[in-house]
């Protein structure tokens, strides 16, 4: 097979982002113009378009191969996030082509941000060496920072927006020094050569503190602390759909990088520790202060806090199957915060913040919806029969006896600090009767939408094989 | 067996739910929901052909998660099949006690109880691991619902409280699985049961599996949430809570802490035996002060469940017979009671005593039916109450009679409180009861198939004891030789030697794989190297092995 055929699915993607361009570019030239109802609704052939993109995905992953010199690569790792990203990015668009707070001349624009961002983190997928995956982070990064303070007749999105350019700027630049560091060090920037070189504090101190560095640019990606600060904010400001995107898709970037470097750091190395650390206080700063919160976008921010360190059980096992395990829950993470947003973007129609007390009352107002919103909660707390608790299972199968027990133990109690505040979401929707008195969306769109990610959660929960062979392929392949 | 029956109990009931999400009326859901769980105790009809003998039956293994070795493993044999009927049966109960005493929401209701049986069988014949988790876990959505749903004036506080209890207790639990999983090899439990773990390994496996389970019972300190969620569930909630819930956290003791982990129950039997004791005393004490009935009753649980562990932790074979049995009794007894507490509620819609007063002259069955359940609460003889609770007793005075005298009183607090309810429930002056209407034929129905197995079990234990003794022998023999210390035995080479033979064989080949066997009147013998043999040996050699314990044991104590 020619090499130009294994970027197939990134290939795609780059067309469709060429015809947003050519949508944004003619829209806006022959605006008042009679021939520009010519021109197709963005909403009408994108997301088709996106679900194109998640077949080829599909039949990408059995691709595999190395491209310009070495510096991306093709294999089963990411294959098998380009088919998470494209899953990913066809709910989102679909969740976002009814967006209330999006006037219609801005739409196609903020698709073709939107997807110029998920495009990144495609190549971010593949890309096996510092350098790029530098510059597919900032492509990814770029666009983010446009998109969120788009939310019409809102301060807080704009703060919000600021905010994110801050701490991602400073972050970037931290993360830039460390490249600077670990190439004066180690004079490479390939993972492949980077794995068979010392990495220890003792050994040599300024690659250990260059890559502790490197990491922190995607720690601010996952939103761990100390890298947190943004997400409820972001998360808070930013309209519904827009968060739906921000909290799921560029956490996968993250979580690649992460997976692609943990292959080397070994459980005792210095780094690896901090990781153990930093997850620990993560998933238990996050989960204490979800407890506290009324917003709903911000409880689930809180919560991606708690989730970023969950990930990192996987990776501090330095093992295929602790990457394995790292790769589904990142998987798993994405299709239910979706699920959650997807419902939250609905039963506020008019695309106002929700809190908890208007998901009063839901079971009776949207049954659809309020079922989708339970089976999400309940996948959030790691509950059987849903895909977060094979999550977790695998996690903390792969993570035990890997030198950081307290770790896991660690895990598993915050998964019973978590319950509360997502039993709440369920109290909310199914015990309480009192309802608010702005309607939800009841459409067949909004059901079908909840049903089919609430349907994804629970089948992947029962029969995980389907999804997480593909990821033991790829833990495997960095080994 | 090409039946897969188990499968057909766990899934007939997700089935009938699928069916009646799509049903609109009401009473049309009511019937659908009674035709599944009648049509599920008529798929439970060829568990009647349980060997109790053979071990592991109706298996079922198939592979789930191959790269993460998870299996469907579904088996029952003697300690589980009276659970698997048990909660088969409180399932027609519950829709039948809920017909009219649930009047909203309806169809989520039955969805619900549905739901919570398929948990509740999938967690008693579960044998891989993972499995048993996946359902032990999954039975918290349905039961939370329940309470928070359906419940009483305080049913936000007891319905979280639940939930959060149990799902504490049961994170660890997680750990405990993974753990056996590494050093075990497999997450299959019969499996398991074959091998050996270190002491450490041991101890702190059985304090989190005996937290997630002492929860569950709910054992003295570990009770608070229990008078809570009772009170405020329904009656059809209180009835699954009571009958199957419970026995869930004795039925891991049984299953899980006894094979998996014995030198460590061996080291906390007293800590065990300690809180049994408190929770009958201290259960049967707070019960005597109850106004509410189902209060009472609730604490009357407490109290019984304490017989129950205390039977266990015995590690005797009267005691292990007594508590299974009191896990059934209680479920039929405790369930029916609560389905009669339901009834009174719909009539004076109080569960105070003072409002329920002088039933006898105007309800003379549904008296007659709360004095037989009341009766066989506090082991009264000729009910199935007395039958498991002597058993215990029996054991208990064997064992130590400190232990069995500390229980008197116990049993003379069953009587007090169940007596001080019954006599105000059918003498109590003024009656309040002067324009109630009988039991109707559908309260009949529900409660003559519990009074009915009372008198059963009460007056013919035997067959019911005969199901369960094989596989409590094996689980008290396999007890009984994994926590002998190792020793050196002086054996008489005629008694037993083609056992010794076989031990010493199987003790030299995994010191030294490659040595020629030295022939010497003196051996260590271990518990590993017994287990091993009679893992590995065949028939005759597993005879003469069966001959050779005593003789070890008699050599520990010298």
């Amino acid at each position: 097979m020619s090499d130009i055929f294994l970027l197939a699915p990134e290939g795609v993607f780059f067309l469709i982002l060429l015809a947003l361009f050519a949508q944004s570019a003619l829209q806006s030239a022959l605006a008042g113009c009679p021939w520009g109802r010519y021109v197709p609704q963005v909403t009408f052939w994108l997301p088709p378009a996106t679900v194109f993109v998640l077949v080829v995905a599909a039949v990408g992953l059995a691709f595999s191969g190395n491209l310009f010199s070495g510096t991306y690569s093709i294999d089963a790792v990411s294959q098998f996030f380009k088919l998470a990203v494209a899953l990913g990015f066809t709910f989102v668009v679909v969740n976002a082509s009814r967006q209330p707070t999006l006037s219609k001349d801005r739409r196609s624009d903020y698709f073709l941000f939107m997807a110029f961002s998920a495009w990144g983190l495609m190549l971010l997928a593949s890309a096996n060496e510092l350098v790029t995956m530098y510059l597919a982070l900032e492509l990814s990064s770029y666009s983010l920072y446009i998109l969120i303070p788009i939310r019409e007749r809102s301060k807080e999105a704009a703060e919000a927006g600021a905010k994110y350019i801050l701490f991602g700027a400073a972050a970037t630049a931290i993360s830039l020094y460390g490249l600077s560091l670990i190439i004066a060090a180690q004079h490479t920037t390939f993972i492949s050569q980077m794995a068979h070189l010392d990495w220890s504090f003792t050994g040599n101190p300024q690659a250990a503190a260059g890559l502790s560095l490197f990491l922190s640019g995607m720690f601010y990606k996952l939103a761990l602390f100390p890298f947190h600060f943004w997400c409820p904010d972001v998360y808070q400001g930013s309209s519904n759909e827009t968060a739906a995107f921000v909290a799921t898709l560029p956490k996968l970037g993250a979580v690649v990088i992460l997976i692609r470097l943990a292959a080397f750091l070994k459980p005792g190395l210095e780094i690896t520790t901090i990781l153990a650390v930093l997850s620990a206080i993560s998933m238990t700063f996050g989960n204490l202060c979800a407890l506290a919160q009324k917003d709903v976008k911000r409880l689930l921010g809180f919560s991606s806090v708690a989730h970023a360190g969950y990930i990192l059980v996987g990776l501090v096992a330095g093992t295929p199957q602790g990457l394995a395990a790292a790769a589904f829950y990142s998987l798993a993470y994405v299709i239910m915060n979706l699920l959650c947003f997807w419902v939250v973007s609905r039963v506020a129609a008019d695309g106002r913040n929700l809190q908890l007390k208007d998901l009063n009352g839901l079971y009776k107002r949207a049954p659809a919806l309020a079922f989708s919103l339970a089976v999400g909660a309940f996948a959030l707390v790691g509950l059987p029969p849903t895909i977060g608790f094979m999550g977790k299972l695998f996690l903390v199968s792969a993570a035990w006896n890997n030198g950081y027990n307290w770790l896991v133990i660690i895990f598993v109690l915050n998964s019973a600090l978590a319950i509360y505040y997502y039993l709440s979401l369920v109290r909310h929707a199914y015990t309480e009767e009192e309802a608010p008195e702005n309607a939800p969306d009841t459409s067949f769109f909004a059901s079908a939408g909840a049903v089919v990610l609430a349907a994804l959660a629970l089948i992947l929960g029962i029969v995980p094989a389907l999804a997480f062979n593909f990821a033991v392929d790829a833990g495997a392949a960095l080994f | 067996m090409s039946i897969p029956v188990l499968s057909i109990l766990i899934f007939l009931p997700v089935a009938a739910s699928l069916l009646v999400v799509f049903l609109k009326e009401d009473l049309a859901i009511r019937k659908v929901t009674l035709i599944a769980s009648i049509l599920e105790a008529l798929a439970a009809i060829p568990l009647l052909w349980f060997e109790p003998a053979a071990g592991f039956q109706f298996v079922e293994r198939v592979s789930w998660v191959p790269t993460w070795g998870l299996e469907y493993y579904l088996a029952v044999d003697g300690i589980s099949i009276l659970m698997i009927w048990l909660s088969v049966f409180t399932l027609p109960l519950c829709v039948l006690c809920s017909w009219t005493y649930i009047g909203r929401r309806i169809k989520e209701f039955h969805i619900c109880l549905l739901l919570m049986t398929t948990a509740c069988i999938g967690v008693f014949s579960a044998m891989d691991f993972v499995l048993f988790y996946v359902f032990w876990e999954a039975m918290l959505i349905p039961m939370y619902l329940l309470i928070a749903v359906w419940g009483g004036d305080q049913r936000r506080y007891a319905s979280i409280k639940f939930f959060l209890y149990t799902l504490a207790g049961s994170a660890l639990l997680l750990v405990v699985i993974v753990a056996f999983r590494v050093v075990g090899g497999t997450f299959a439990i019969p499996e398991l049961m074959n091998s050996f773990f270190s002491f450490r390994f041991q101890f702190w496996v059985f304090l989190a599996m005996a937290l997630a389970f002492a929860i569950k019972v709910p054992m003295f300190p570990f009770h608070t949430w229990l008078p809570a969620a009772h009170v405020q569930a329904p009656s059809a909630g209180s009835v699954i809570l009571a009958a199957v819930l419970l026995k869930m956290g004795t039925y891991g003791f049984l299953r899980f802490c006894l094979p998996l982990a014995p030198e460590a129950s061996a080291y906390f039997a007293p800590l065990m035996i300690g809180l049994s004791i408190a929770s009958i005393l201290y259960g049967g004490a707070i019960a005597l002060g109850q106004t509410d009935i189902k209060k009472l009753v609730a604490y009357s649980s407490v109290a019984h469940m304490g017989f129950v562990t205390l039977g266990i932790f015995l590690f005797e074979q009267a005691g292990t017979q007594g508590a299974l049995l009191q896990m059934l009794n209680h479920g039929i007894v405790t369930g029916g009671l609560f389905m009669m507490i339901g009834a009174v509620y719909e009539r004076s819609h109080s569960r105070e005593i003072g409002a329920n007063l002088g039933l006898g002259k105007y309800l003379p069955a549904f008296m007659g039916f709360w004095g037989l359940f009341a009766l066989a609460s506090l082991g009264f003889p000729g009910t199935n109450g007395f039958v498991g609770e002597v058993l215990v007793f029996i054991s208990a005075f064997r064992a130590d009679t400190v232990v069995g005298l500390l229980i008197v009183p116990g049993a003379l607090l069953g009587a007090a409180y169940m007596f001080r309810v019954s006599l105000k429930l059918a003498w109590g002056q003024p009656s309040t009861a002067a324009s109630w209407k009988d039991l109707n034929k559908r309260e009949w129905t529900y409660l003559v198939l519990p009074a009915v197995f009372t008198l059963v079990i009460g007056l013919a234990p035997g067959p019911f004891l005969r199901l369960m003794d094989p596989s409590i022998n094996r689980l008290l023999n396999d007890y009984h030789t994994r926590t002998l210390k190792p020793v050196v035995a002086s054996v008489d080479a005629d008694s037993a030697v083609a056992g010794l033979t076989y031990a010493r064989f199987a003790l030299d080949f995994m010191a030294n794989p490659d040595k020629e066997i030295p022939l010497a009147d003196q051996v260590t013998i271990t518990p590993q190297s017994l287990m091993l043999a009679r893992a590995t040996g065949n028939a005759p050699e597993r005879e003469a092995l069966s001959g050779i314990a005593p003789i070890v044991a008699e050599g520990a104590q010298q």
